[in-house]
């Protein structure tokens, strides 16, 4: 009976069957729930890690020291662990290691689009490419093979809709591996430039092997349809590429892209009319198939057809190769002959019915995502969207305080970018405008502090910039879906952990003023930039105040009213930009069910006429 | 002819689509076919809009619905039923709930929810089904079940006997909550049963 499983899912399975026991990550869309379900396998010890090089490091550690490991990360995570994932290449392995890169065509929950497969070709690194559940979960368990095998990690590269999209599993035992004992073995583990240099060159030699598995490897297949089109493919792209032309091409479906199989690709093309390389992002198969030189009849296509930006769909395929299949052939694809062995597993192409001009899309108001009724950010962002400063973001919910009406945000760069970049910032300021009041505050959630925030206060410290740092001290990862973080009290298998100590670090890293607000007292965070804009050496303010959303630390308070009454109608409250307020006619209501209590909609009101519900009905108590 | 159907479940973080598509998938499972289905993460918990596509069929390749494939559209918000719909093919039909959920720019007073919704679709000759999905789970006690109602309303679309989506519901539901989502389940078919 196969079940139903996300690429996620499939993934830490398949890494489970292969008898993984060590599993770190640092949360980040589309990965996280690798290890959230890695964290349900008792043979597993799962960890957050405070961020994605750390990950890296703790999985070739454990790999290392002998048992089999998996590390996973977002796409921009890997930026983050490029050190360790580059000198990971020259050390090799001693039992598995396996890095999974998620990565975001279309940036659905990412601040750019990069194609991580260019990693694998950097770092010289074999390079697999599940295109759904169930080869996510059969590359995982054969991933630690060939890590073993050839001495090498493994990267595993998944996008957006293989990560999230779910489809049908067969899934299999757990087989407990086994590693040779941990021997000491400089020549190859102590990176000094004299291992260096010869690993270097061992490196080059594994992948001429890699190389000739890729040329046989199951995971390497082509698929025969009709021979007038060839279609080279990777990754949810082949899907997208099958369901528009079904049997009415052929297909060389790659699972292991790297290094590419190049006699096999040779063979391919020379079989086919014409070729057509059908992938998201970046030209990365494609260079590999025009670096093979052949000599075709009619050009190689596909970037050239195919968008180089934001996410496929089989509509767009289908747009994108229509017109260049008719001219080439002159009439439409759809009647090509029947295919010489297209098996039960055929499939009818789409391209006719996704081709077809559709409904124009209708107009309506859009709906982004918004704080949440109590959610901590929403006073810090209404106080910093009055003040004349810059404000230099960084990732997480809070970054929606970019956002109308707060609009209280100049840059979001990447993780833990805000202070250093802040401190950039106001060394310019500095030097443009000295003696000039005008100041850059850093904000920054917990999470972010530790995973790469930390550092950039230790460079505001040292070298003495005034730049302001307020951290959102919410007690959790918020945005990718409540994972535990240092802070937070709890390890990912939800056993208590040591809980770092914030306004303590801040302190230890150099920083005189530290202040501590509850982020729902409009006044007290008011007042603590106003301390903070009049001292000028750096310093840190700690928004202490949970997610709305965590249930363990949840404060039942009453929902506030509306006195309509006294209401001026100024409409003053509906610039906090909360779910529970909203205008009917001319008066602003309170929906009862969605209000958390906050109040933060109450101070911002000038003539008291938002008030708790008990004291607005039965006045005082 | 496409052998695969399409359906997307559409509506605003919270309703509960992930949890009705959830037990679509399920059925669709147990009846032996081949299903992909897909969801967008992210920040759908802060009030965005959530969307889901089930695609099912003998073999499924991609993960995804197109503009103009989807035979049904099951939309748990009135305002979501239209942002979708041009995701509907010709023939196909949209289940819509009527109730209205104000989003950011409406909550902020800088737009006014749109009253001419069910109108702007009927004159583009879009087949929309009106339900108040919401209003019959508040007549069972409870109007976090319009995810289950709107199932129900769905369900006659489709030629699987009821028994199958009440095992469907069985597998997916944890038992506290099977009787009222059941009652929910019934509820939602009488709604399109006429």
């Amino acid at each position: 009976m196969k079940t139903l499983m996300s690429g996620n899912e499939a993934i830490a399975r398949g890494a489970w069957e292969a008898g993984v026991r060590f599993a770190s990550a640092y949360p980040g869309t589309p990965s996280t729930e690798i290890l959230e379900n890695m964290a349900k396998y008792q043979e597993v010890r799962s960890q957050w890690s405070v961020n994605e090089k750390t990950a890296l490091e703790a999985a070739l550690g454990a790999s290392l020291g002998g048992v089999r490991a998996l590390c996973a990360m977002k796409h921009v995570g890997l930026n983050v662990a490029a050190d360790p994932l580059f000198s990971s290449s020259y050390t090799g392995v001693n039992a598995g290691l396996v890095i999974v890169t998620a990565d975001d065509p279309g940036c659905h929950s990412s601040q750019n689009e990069q194609d991580n497969r260019y990693y694998a070709q950097a770092a010289k690194l074999p390079l697999l490419e599940p295109s759904d559940s169930q080869e996510a979960l059969d590359f995982a368990r054969t991933a630690f093979e060939l890590s073993e095998e050839y001495d090498t990690p493994v990267l595993l590269r998944v996008t957006t809709r293989v990560a999230h999209g779910k489809s049908p599993v067969a899934t299999g035992p757990r087989t407990e591996a086994t590693a040779p004992a941990y021997e000491r073995t400089m020549a190859k583990h102590v990176l000094v430039p004299a291992v260096a240099r010869p690993r270097h060159a061992a490196v080059e030699e594994r992948l001429v092997q890699l190389q000739a598995y890729a040329e046989s490897s199951p995971m390497n297949r082509i698929e025969w349809g009709s021979r007038r089109l060839g279609v080279v493919s990777s990754g949810v792209a082949y899907q997208y590429a099958r369901e528009v032309l079904g049997d009415n091409a052929s297909y060389l479906k790659l699972g292991m892209s790297f290094p590419f199989p190049d006699a096999l690709a040779r063979s391919f093309i020379s079989q086919v009319e014409q070729v057509i390389v059908v992938e998201e992002l970046e030209p990365f198969l494609e260079q590999a198939v025009r670096a093979l030189g052949i000599d075709v009849k009619h050009p190689i296509e596909g970037k050239s057809l195919i968008p180089l930006t934001g996410e496929l769909d089989s509509r767009t395929v289908a747009l994108s190769l229509a017109p260049a299949l008719a001219a080439a052939e002159g009439r439409p694809l759809g009647t090509a002959s029947a295919p010489p062995d297209s098996g039960a597993l055929g499939t009818v192409g789409e391209l006719g019915n996704l081709s077809a001009p559709g409904r124009e899309a209708e107009q309506v108001v859009g709906r982004p995502p918004m704080f949440c009724a109590g959610c901590p950010h929403r006073g810090v962002f209404y106080e910093l969207g009055r003040l004349p400063v810059m404000v230099s973001g960084d990732i997480g919910c809070y970054a929606l305080g970019a956002m109308p009406p707060f609009a209280a945000m100049d840059t979001c760069i990447d993780m833990g970018a805000s202070i250093a970049a802040g401190l950039g910032f106001q060394t310019a300021l500095d030097i443009l405008r000295p003696g000039k009041p005008a100041r850059t505050i850093a904000v920054i959630g917990d999470s972010t502090f530790f995973h790469s925030g930390m550092t950039g206060l230790l460079d505001a410290a040292y070298n003495s910039v005034g730049v302001i740092t307020i951290i959102l001290d919410n007690r959790i990862t918020a945005m990718t879906g409540h994972q535990e973080n240092p802070g937070s009290g709890f390890a990912l298998s939800g056993a208590p952990a040591r809980e770092a100590q914030l306004a303590a670090l801040v302190r230890a890293i150099g920083i005189e003023m530290v202040q501590t607000v509850d982020p729902f007292d409009l006044a007290q965070v008011r007042e603590a930039i106003a301390v903070a804009m009049g001292d000028p050496g750096p310093s840190v303010i700690i928004a202490h105040g949970p997610c709305a959303l965590l249930r363990r630390l949840a404060v039942k308070r009453l929902a506030y009213q509306v006195d309509q009454d006294t209401c001026r109608k100024c409409k003053a409250c509906l610039r906090v930009a909360c779910p529970a307020l909203c205008v009917e006619g001319d008066n602003v209501q309170i929906d009862a069910e969605t209000c958390v209590g906050c109040g933060i909609c109450s101070q911002v009101c000038r003539f008291d006429s938002i008030r708790q519900a008990r004291a607005a009905e039965g006045g005082e108590e | 002819m496409s052998e695969t159907t399409n359906a997307m479940l559409v509506g605003v973080g919270g309703q509960g689509t992930i949890l009705a598509s959830r037990v679509l998938a399920q059925l669709l499972l147990d009846a032996g076919f081949d299903v992909k289905m897909s969801e967008v993460h992210g920040m759908a918990q802060r009030g965005g809009s959530v969307t889901t596509h089930v695609r099912f069929g003998r073999r499924v390749a991609a993960p995804t619905i197109s503009p103009g494939q989807a035979h049904f559209i099951l939309a748990f918000e009135c305002m979501e039923a239209a942002r979708h719909s041009h995701y509907l093919r010709e023939d196909g039909v949209i289940i819509a709930n009527t109730r209205r959920i104000p989003s950011l720019p409406i909550l902020i007073g800088r737009e006014a929810y749109p009253d001419d919704i069910a109108n702007r679709l009927a004159g583009r000759g879009v087949d929309v089904r009106w339900l108040d999905a919401s209003a019959v789970a508040a007549g069972l006690g409870n109007v976090r079940v319009e995810n289950t109602v709107l199932l129900g309303a769905f369900s006659t679309f489709l030629a699987f006997p009821e028994d199958a989506w009440k095992q469907a519901l069985r597998t997916v539901i944890p038992a506290k909550h099977i009787e009222l989502n059941l009652a929910a389940f019934a509820a939602g078919r009488r709604l399109t049963q006429q």
